[in-house]
């Protein structure tokens, strides 16, 4: 079990006191933030990606290229790579070289991007934002597997004998996982791939995601990568702590009434019932993420958003102290509790190597081993079955 | 369902379910009034033509901070959840809105805005208005009709406009009185409520498009 944070990186006035940062000094913070990440002992950074104010992050391998040179054992992600509007061609070339230059710490999350004028802006069309993920992925899947690439589609000029350099460390890919919302076109491909799901989950009540979660392990099993039980599964989380709840409220309340998204809207009493958003003492924080594994099952990555809505730096490097102190030591445990045996890790560059060699040497052996015969059985795609053959990442 | 009584051996009765959503503001409101008349005459037609049927009303007032708040969040809760269910899943619909500066009225149009678009589509619908002023009631063709053509729904021809005066008018030469109105847009809901499966039917919220491919029309390989 993976935990970590994520970031939209947005550049927010903090409304207790009117000041904003400038965008020189947000970049700074997040790159602040993310060194804080690996101090405290957590697992994951995930940058968004972003060409639009208030964000700053519009090109996330160069922070995580810095990131990666301060750091030496959290795994560096998106959350998302813009999947539709960014030509996969460079998506492939720049994280194979973050990859390379990370020692492998890093894989990504695939999203759509829900700005109608990001997709113009990048010649694109928001409504065609399914196919283009579907293309754009079907494509960079290739260009990580494959050392020459033919190909043509619908979105992009074709390309003949195109190699995408530098190939992946070790000839392995980043992992990759698909985020969503809502839409089950994206957990069938996240299912077909056998990559990871993410289920952004902050925004909205979990019975939605309980099905779309449902829906994926449904169809990873369906697509032979492992049982639905083996799918890897990412969730969100949103979590504000002071030792004693009420201040944790106070202190907070401003931030969550202002902020950009929910703000206006629902009563943080409202929001804290119908979203994992938990704001309260660290126990609190501790009691609603260890029951989710109760509405979603066991799962590989928890990631928490804990910098935005102009949060000052000083107080997002304290909840991260807590975060990593108290909270996240206690869910490890309560995680690893009867967790079955079968149910994969978070998945890591090592662990994907180990997986290659493990299926190169059942295919040249006869098989023997249930994980043998689950990775082979898939002839729709057997490289990624291979590559989530989950028994052996375990 | 029960076994028809009469008639031709075989036949089965069978049961609708209708919605209601009234959008006036004051309570008591005529708005409801209406809606409440014009749900009352569906259901005599509908009973008319063998069909029992079931009514489920939403006061939009009572949903109008929930709306507001999906509109500012991409969620409904789970009290406006059901509200749409019921609205969305029913056999036939009535909409009835005051009209507020010549056009529905702001909550009857956030409702319709946090329904999902296609979640109208072949729903048989009655629509209808309150107002102060006769020279209003062509906002039921101009804005409202057009609202739901837009979202697929089968909007009956007659569309029923009660004035404040209209409660106290009988028919004259010119028009016909609001019974007569209320009368002819039921027997219209009626005949296409007893034809509609909607409230029967399975919903897959994970139904892929026709012809979908998890790796696109080119291929992954």
């Amino acid at each position: 079990m993976q935990f970590g944070i994520f970031t939209v990186g947005d550049l927010t006035t903090d409304p207790t006191n009117g000041s904003t940062p400038s965008e020189h000094e947000r970049i700074k913070n997040i790159l602040t933030i993310a060194q804080k990440v690996e101090e405290v002992g957590l697992d994951v950074f995930a940058l968004g990606e972003h060409h639009n104010p208030p964000f700053v992050p519009s090109s996330p391998t160069t922070m995580l290229g810095y990131i990666a040179a301060k750091t030496d054992r959290i795994i560096l992600s998106t959350s998302t790579t813009l999947i539709t509007t960014n030509d996969p061609v460079k998506i492939a070339e720049d994280y194979a070289m973050l990859q390379n230059i990370a020692d492998g710490r890093v894989d990504l999350m695939m999203g759509r991007g829900n700005t109608g004028p990001v997709y113009p802006w990048f010649g694109k069309d928001i409504r065609e934002g399914i196919p283009l993920a579907i293309e754009n992925y079907a494509l960079l899947h290739r260009l990580w597997r494959e050392d020459y690439v033919d190909w043509q589609g619908k979105f992009r000029t074709p390309l003949q004998g195109f190699q995408s350099t530098p190939r992946p460390l070790d000839g392995v890919p980043p992992f990759v996982w698909h985020g969503s919302i809502r839409s089950p076109e994206i957990a069938e491909q996240a299912a077909y791939y056998g990559d990871g799901f993410f289920a952004n989950n902050i925004f909205w009540p979990k019975e939605h995601y309980m099905r779309l979660i449902g829906y994926y392990r449904e169809r990873f099993e369906h697509y032979g990568h492992g049982t639905a039980s083996q799918a890897i599964v990412g969730l969100g989380g949103q979590a504000f702590m002071r030792k004693n709840s009420q201040d944790a409220v106070n202190e907070f309340r401003p931030y969550f009434d202002e902020a950009p998204v929910y703000g206006h809207g629902p009563s943080l009493e409202e929001f804290t019932e119908q979203t994992p958003l938990t704001v309260g003492s660290p126990q609190q924080v501790i009691d609603r993420y260890a029951g989710m594994r109760d509405h979603f099952g066991d799962y590989q990555r928890q990631l928490f958003l804990m910098d935005h809505a102009g949060l000052p730096l000083k107080t997002v490097l304290e909840q991260l102290d807590i975060l990593g102190a108290e909270v996240v030591p206690a869910l490890r445990k309560e995680f690893a509790t009867n967790r079955p045996a079968n149910v994969p890790d978070g998945p890591t560059h090592a662990a994907l190597v180990a997986a290659r060699a493990a299926a190169a040497s059942a295919s040249s052996a006869p098989a023997t081993s249930a994980s043998v015969s689950s990775a082979s059985a898939s002839s729709a795609s057997p490289e990624v079955s291979a590559l989530s053959a989950n028994e052996v990442r375990s | 369902m029960t076994a028809f009584e009469g008639g031709n051996s075989g036949e089965t009765r069978v049961t609708r379910r209708i919605a209601v959503i009234s959008a006036g503001l004051s309570q008591p409101s005529s708005t409801r009034l209406l809606a409440d008349r014009i749900a009352q005459a569906t259901v005599r037609r509908l009973v008319e033509l063998g069909v029992d049927a079931t009514v489920d009303v939403v006061e939009l007032r009572d949903t109008a901070q929930d709306v507001t708040n999906n509109m500012l969040t991409g969620f409904a809760n789970h009290k406006l959840e059901a509200v749409i269910e019921s609205v969305t899943s029913a056999d036939g619909l009535i909409a009835v809105t005051p009209i507020f500066t010549t056009s529905y009225s702001g909550l009857f149009k956030s409702f319709i805005d946090v329904l999902d678009p296609q979640s109208l589509t072949d729903m048989p619908v009655l629509i209808a208005a309150t107002g102060g002023s006769e020279r209003h009631s062509l906002a039921l063709d101009y804005a409202i009709r057009p609202l739901f053509s837009y979202l697929h729904a089968s909007t009956v021809p007659t569309a029923v406009y009660a004035a404040s005066s209209d409660w106290g008018t009988g028919a004259d030469a010119a028009t016909s009185s609001l019974p007569e109105r209320i009368e002819r847009a039921a027997g219209e809901l009626a005949a296409q409520v007893r034809d509609s499966d909607r409230s029967s039917r399975v919903q897959d919220p994970f139904a892929l498009p026709a012809g979908f491919s998890p790796i696109g029309a080119y291929g992954a390989q």
